[in-house]
């Protein structure tokens, strides 16, 4: 198929296949959501669910992707939704326009292939991988503060969010370091090629440890437990 | 004999990227963090030679840590 012609051969025709009958669940659409559903979804991933109750705020436009200045105070996944029709007709996108909490998070991640992290809080991320640990399903991890972004997969069965949550508080130094464009995008684009890797079983996974990215530094470091 | 500290993010500002910290019997990571003037709050991941740490657990001669803040935003 033309659409997805760039994509060969990094991606087979069996991926291809593998990727069009995958279901990833997004948690957010702000900064990394925006980018991963998007990616996601022009890489040929067919069936995205993407979840958020919030409405684009003016202060969103500096760096969320599915921002602009015509859709200020409108629902983010619904905007998602609406932008990823014109992006490729062809994915099925799920909005579920609520906050993930304790009690919906079972219900809105069962029977999903891959849950991806654009969250902006540690207490949602840790009811999240629980209920992952509960349905047997891999998470693709992702967090961003200034000029700082951390990327980890983890399966059900590792250990790494304890480690990394073990002593963190809910929020992070993003409060004080501000968001700025580039840094969503990049880890975004490098949780993307991580839960591409589990769909189609395929290269190294970041896993049993955590990627520190200083784009101050230039500094990207694995650091494995 | 010395700890090797290795600092990330933010809490390089003034401190460096590797601080040495004179080793003596029963240091541990939460006399570090003192030293260096860093609070526990501003300490996300503590790891001691790569894995995970304790702030009141004793180091060895030659253990390194690695200590970065917390990143949660998305």
């Amino acid at each position: 198929m033309k659409r997805y012609s760039r994509n060969h051969s990094c991606i087979t025709e069996i991926d291809q296949q593998l990727l069009a009958k995958s279901k990833v669940c997004v948690l957010g659409a702000g900064g990394l959501g925006g980018y991963i559903v998007e990616m996601l979804g022009r890489i040929g991933v067919c069936d995205i669910t993407v979840v958020d109750g919030d409405v684009f705020d003016v202060s969103n436009l500096n760096r969320q992707l599915i921002s602009n200045n015509l859709n200020i105070g409108m629902s983010k996944v619904l905007c998602t939704y609406n932008h990823m029709r014109e992006v490729n007709d062809e994915v099925k996108i799920n909005p579920v326009n609520k906050f993930i909490n304790k009690d919906n998070s079972d219900k809105i991640i069962k029977g999903h292939d891959v849950v991806v992290d654009a969250l902006d809080n540690n207490n949602i991320r840790k009811i999240v991988f629980d209920s992952c640990k509960k349905l047997n399903i891999p998470f693709v991890y992702g967090a961003i503060a200034g000029w700082y972004g951390q990327v980890t997969t983890i399966y059900p069965s590792d250990q790494t969010l304890d480690i990394l949550l073990k002593k963190a508080s809910n929020k992070g130094k993003e409060k004080l370091l501000g968001n700025p464009s580039f840094t969503p995008a990049l880890v975004a684009s490098i949780e993307v090629s991580e839960v591409i890797k589990i769909l189609t079983h395929k290269g190294e996974l970041l896993r049993n440890g955590f990627l520190y990215i200083d784009l101050l530094a230039n500094e990207y470091e694995f650091n494995k437990f | 004999m010395e700890v090797k500290v290795k600092l990330f993010a933010t809490l390089r500002d003034g401190r460096g990227k590797i601080v040495y910290i004179p080793f003596f019997d029963g240091i541990t990571p939460a006399y570090i963090l003192k030293h260096l003037n860093i609070r526990h709050e501003d300490v996300a991941i503590l790891l001691v030679n790569g894995r995970d740490g304790e702030f009141e657990q004793k180091l060895l001669e030659e253990d390194y840590l690695s200590i970065f803040p917390p990143v949660g935003g998305g």
